[in-house]
This record gives C-alpha cells, structure tokens and sequence, in this order.
C-alpha cells in the first residue's frame, strides 16, 4: 500500500474538483436537458451555449447579502446549508470509481454511505426549523417523514445485495460483478429471480431519498414556496442546490456500483472509469427526464407508496434470496 | 370524503397562503387554520385588487365602459365583452348583422381555447408538473396571434361594438383557424392525454379529492364546469340560447363524479366542443356587412331593467343593466362566475391535506381580478 502522503492529497483535489464540477455543471445540464424537453433551448446567452451560466450564477449567489431574518436561531440557519454540503462530499471519498481509482477503501463504505445520507436529511430539517418559517416547518416534517420511509427499502435491498457479495465494502461488490453485463446484480437472477425488482425499488428510492421530482415534498413550490429554503437567499441558498446535486451523484455512483456493475463493460471489454462515467450520467440524466415529466405526487401517498408496496417487496426480495443462497 | 378533525385549539396555527403565493395565481389571500397539514378551516380573503367597475360603468357613457369589461377575467375576455354588448343591445334595441353573430362566436370560442389551454398548463403547474405549461402555451400563442391578427391586442380586447364587431375577419385568419384546429386536434391526444390526463400520478392526486355535491353547487350559485363537474347539466349556451349559438351543433361535457378529475375532463372536453363549433361557424359564415347600421355615437336607451348571460370559460357571467334614459348606466350589476365559485372553497376544503386543497383551488380555476371586480 502506498503511505506517501501525495496519493490522499491528489485523490483530495481531485475528488473536490470533480464534486464541484458537478453540482455547478448539473444545474446547467439539468436546464438544458429541460430546454430539449420542453422544446426550448434552455440557457443560451452566458458563453456557448449557455456554458458560463454556472459560473454566473455563482458568482451572483455570493455577491449577495446572505440575508439572516429575525427571529431565526443564527447557528442552525447558518449550519445547516453546510450541514447539506459536507456529507454529500465525503461520501465521494469511499466510492470507487475503478479498480484503483478510490480514495479511501473502507470495510464498512456502503454502512458509512447511509449515515452520511442520512446526515443530508437532518440539514434539511435543521434548515427548515431554525428558519422560523411555517411553510419551511411544514416541509422539515415532510422531508423527515419520506426519508425515513424511504431509507428502509433501500437499506433492506442493500442487504440482498451484501448477502450475495458477503461483503459491504463498495471494492468488493464492484469486483463481483466484472465480465459482461450478465454478471451485473440487476441480471442476477440465479441469486434471486427478483434482482430486476431490486434495482427498480433501489432507483425509485434513491429518486426519494434525494427529493428530486415527482417525490420533491420538501420543496413543492406551488405548495409551500420553496420549503426549507424559503428564508434562505445568497450562497445558502446555493450550498442547498449544490448538496442537492451532489446527492444526485453519489446516489447514482451507488445505484451503478450495487447493481450496474460499476466499472465493467457490458461486453467484458475494457473495463474503466470511462464505463461508471457514462454508466452515472445515463442515471442521471434519468433522473432528469422523471423531475420534467411527471407532476409532484402527494405526501400520504408517497408514503403509504414505501410502507405499504416497496417495503413488503423488498422483505419479500429479502427472503428469496436468502432462500436462493441457501438452495444453490 | 374527508373525516371531520377534532383538536384542540392550542394545537392550530395559522397559515397565510398569500397574497403572493406560487399556487394563488394572483392576490388571492386565504387564511388557513391548519392542524399540521389538515385544515381545520379556510378563509378566503379578497379585495386586494378592488377597482370599482360596476361604480365606473355609472360615471362613463356606455361605450366607455367597453374596456373595462376584458379586465376582469382577463383570459377570456371576449366573453366578458360579449356579456356587456349583449346586454346594451338589448337595451337599446339594436339588430346585430349575421356575420358579425358568427365573428363573434368564432373569436370568443377561440378566446375560451386559450383560456382553457392556459388553465390546463397553470394546473398542471399547480401539481409540480412544469413541461406541460410550455406545450400548451405554444398552443395558445398561435390563438393570440390569430385574435392579434384582428382584434389588435393579445389579452384584454376590446374588439365588439354596440351591433357588430369592430373589425371584419380575412381570408388569413379563416385559413390559419383552420390549421390550427387540425394541429390542436392531433395534438391533443398525444401530448394532453397521453402525457398528462392518464397518468397514474395525475389520477391519484385528482381521483375522490375536492369533493363538490350538486346541492353546494346550487347554494354557492356556482356554474360552469365546476357545476357540470358535479353533474349539473347548465350551459347558457344551450339552457338560455344567446347569440347564435342554436345553429351549432355541440355537446355538454357533464360528469357526476363531482371530484377535480371531473372538473378537469369536462374542461379538456370542452376544449374540442369549442374546436367543433369553430369549425361549423367557420364553415357556415354568412357574407354581409360586420356593423349595425344607424348606431347612435351616444346611446341613450330606454329606461329600463335588462339582464344578458353568456357562458364564459368559467361559468355563467351575467350583466345586469338598469337603465334611466340617460347616457350612462344607472346600475350595471356584473355577475362572476368565480367568485360563486371560490365561495365553495372554505367549505370543501375544510379537513383537507394542504397538498389536496391546493390541486382542488386549481381545478376550479380562479381568476382573481374577476373576482374582486
């Protein structure tokens, strides 16, 4: 193993370039990817193509007054879009994005992956109470209530996925699936016949997990303004967004690790970063396509959507495989 | 539908839902007594963009009073000029020529296109879903540059004249309507009910929620297709014939689910009974002058008590003119379908999620300047 202290410093940089460039140029893709949807052009004047615009925008963000409204309790407002930032870029740390490209190869990574997540949920709720706003209450509570719905499923999917790999470290589960994509764990059917429903339940609970439309609860515009972040304007405002998008990242690095097979080629060749690169971004842009087609869902139905059909499933999902594994 | 909430006092708190709020669309305030997302109770608070019509319409001459009338509901303004001219008319006992009857008919069913087509995209918006907003706007523009084309402006027209309207229509605009109802004809299917009207998400958020009984209908007044929504077969342009309206031949959407999907399909229905009835009129267009011939500049009708209804994109509009033999009106009354219509909001909303009541004050579709008036 490499000590010098070079290798952690370059991994540093380069992770934090690579978290920053993508929640300043997912903002610009989600707009133009919106753009083509809706039979417009999306940003066009700052640069080619719009290419400056995250770049404005942040500047525009911090050259603003990061307004502190009275009667809001100034520690939490001022720690929880930072509180929203940290997590999301710490998981990038334990995610490994080829055979040798990680910055940290823990044992525990997925465990440390959903603590962290979930640390992402308790900025939201930090936000939306120390604002003293009662529409950015309102949608603390929503935010709460959905994530730990929708933390179950996907811990419990987790767990057919360990108990086939014998191993929660994210090296381990990617070098499982290498070879063709008939070794990814979505395709697994000799596992479990339901390996397919797995994934399904996974994505569907990372789109929640991450509030992004149609589970964008905490937000509803039409309904609560602009929820947790209502009081919030300047860079704020900004660090929110960016958490928002970094989520998005690591919950579509995670998706393409547990089940996509990482950094394998679908046809056993060269096997690369290149490969979990564009395995992510079709992710995302997935989830970019779901927020600009579909309208908002409601609160209860979100939920009685996790307790009453996701979770049963992936307890069902839980016991065939166990069985599989037992059988085979 | 909804379970009555007990709770104590101590556990309510308020919430102020405008006047600037995303899903008001406009400066309606309501007041919302809230036990966590349930509302206890719902207060609509108005008058914040208060004018005085009715007290201007006593102060000018009648012609004057013309503007006014696109001001109130402003996306389907043509109906509200039709409402006043009909109303003059039969004051002072004007004939109105055949040609100009069927212009009339032909603008003010595009005129409700465009309004329901924007309702449709503002809803949807209402519900999170944002695509939607620019498909239909994409249609309604090419409805505001046909009527730009000959009523010179986009929103608030002023086009119809004491007897006639004021500008003849061309062969263009006949050409252009009709390319129009053949693009919105394919389409609609695809990318209004495909896309939109069956999905699942749709259907669960609009399916047994703001549930309207015919009885609250006809103790709130309420009319248009809020009322056909709930089962009640009242259209004025088949119940009280104006205009002419008995030469088409054209349905009534009416569903008696009386929930917000019901609303929501009687107005995508209306939207191709309005396609149907442009296109007869087009078809049936009689040649011959626009104008009444021998219309005083300064109307002096008789004294007297006249009332003309039309049915605008959202519900019965009535006007109300009482006449002393002067220049000016002695007393228009103005009847407005939304504010009967926002009156059953406190009502039904009460026991609501706040996520639901706001969909269901979307499918009723306030206009708000219409409602203050």
């Amino acid at each position: 193993m490499d000590t010098s202290i070079w290798r952690p410093i370059i991994y540093l940089i380069c992770f934090m370039a690579f978290a920053g460039l993508n929640a300043a140029y997912l903002g610009w893709c989600e707009r133009k990817g919106a753009g083509r949807i809706q039979r417009r052009t999306g940003p066009m004047e700052v640069g080619f193509h719009g290419l400056l615009q995250p770049l404005a925008d942040g500047l525009k963000l911090m050259s603003k007054q990061l307004l502190v409204p009275e009667g809001v309790d100034h520690i939490l407002f001022r720690i929880a879009p930072i509180l929203a930032m940290i997590p999301a870029l710490t998981s990038m740390v334990v995610i490994p994005f080829s055979d040798n490209i990680q910055g940290r190869a823990l044992e525990l990574s997925v465990l440390l992956l959903f603590a962290l997540a979930s640390i992402g949920m308790i900025a939201i709720l930090i936000g939306g109470w120390a604002s003293g706003n009662k529409y950015a209450v309102i949608s603390a509570a929503r935010a709460v209530s959905q994530n730990l719905a929708y933390e179950i499923p996907m811990l419990i999917t987790v767990i057919t996925i360990v108990m086939i790999t014998g191993s929660m470290n994210l090296q381990d589960i990617a070098m499982n699936q290498q070879g063709g994509f008939w070794h990814w764990n979505v395709f697994r059917l000799d596992k479990s016949i339901f390996m397919p429903v797995s994934f399904i339940i996974f994505f569907i609970c990372s789109v929640a997990e991450t509030n992004r439309a149609p589970f964008d609860m905490a937000e509803a515009e039409s309904e609560l303004i602009a929820g947790f972040m209502t009081e919030y304007s300047s860079m704020g405002f900004g660090l929110f967004m960016m958490g928002e998008y970094l989520n998005i990242v690591v919950g579509a690095c995670l998706t393409t690790i547990l089940f996509l097979g990482g950094w394998s080629c679908p046809f056993g060749l060269f096997p690369g970063v290149w490969w979990f690169l564009i395995k992510i971004y079709i992710l995302i842009f997935t989830f970019i396509w779901i927020r600009w087609t579909y309208p908002r869902t409601q609160v209860y139905k979100l939920l009685n959507l996790s307790w009453k059909i996701l979770i049963p499933f992936s307890l069902v999902n839980l016991l065939v495989t166990a069985a599989f594994i037992k059988v085979f | 539908m909804t379970v009555p909430i007990q709770c104590r006092p101590d556990e309510v708190f308020v919430l102020n839902l405008g006047p600037q709020h995303p899903a008001t669309h406009g400066v309606l305030r309501v007041k919302l007594t809230m036990d966590g997302e349930y509302i206890v109770k719902a207060e609509p608070v108005l008058g914040y963009i208060h004018r005085m019509h009715e007290k201007m319409a006593e102060a000018g001459s009648f012609a004057q009073f013309m503007p006014n009338t696109a001001r109130m509901d402003y996306l389907h303004a043509l109906a509200y000029n039709h409402g006043y001219v009909l109303a003059v008319e039969r004051a002072a006992g004007i004939e109105v020529p055949e040609r100009a009857e069927y212009i009339r008919v032909i603008t003010v069913e595009l005129n409700r296109l465009s309004s329901h087509l924007l309702w449709w995209a503002a809803f949807l918006l209402d519900l999170g879903g944002f695509t939607p907003l620019l498909y239909a706007f994409d249609d309604r523009e090419r409805i505001l540059d046909l009527l730009e084309r000959i009523t010179g402006s986009r929103l608030t027209y002023c086009y119809f004249r004491f007897g006639g309207v004021y500008n003849d229509i061309d062969d263009e605009f006949i050409a252009g309507t009709r390319d129009f109802i053949k693009r919105l004809r394919s389409r609609l299917p695809r990318m209004y009910h495909d896309l939109v009207t069956h999905n699942i998400i749709l259907i669960k958020r609009l399916k047994d929620i703001g549930f309207i009984t015919p009885e609250q209908c006809r103790r709130y007044g309420a009319t248009g297709p809020v009322a056909r929504g709930s089962g009640i077969n009242y259209d004025v342009r088949k119940n009280e014939p104006y205009s002419v309206y008995p030469e088409f031949d054209f349905d009534v959407p009416v569903y008696t689910e009386c929930d917000s999907m019901a609303r929501y399909m009687v107005r995508m229905d209306e939207i191709e009974q309005s396609l149907r009835i442009i296109e007869q009129a087009l078809d049936k267009l009689p040649d011959g002058p626009v104008k009444a011939k021998k219309v005083p500049k300064i109307l002096k009708p008789p004294a007297g008590d006249y009332y003309a209804a039309v049915e605008a994109a959202r519900g019965a509009f009535g006007c109300r003119l009482v006449c002393d033999g002067g220049k000016s009106a002695y007393r228009l009354k103005l009847r407005s379908p939304t504010f009967c219509n926002l009156s059953l909001f406190g009502e039904v909303a009460e026991g609501m999620l706040l996520a639901d009541a706001l969909a269901f004050m979307g499918s009723l579709d306030l206009v708000i300047p219409e409602i203050d008036r």
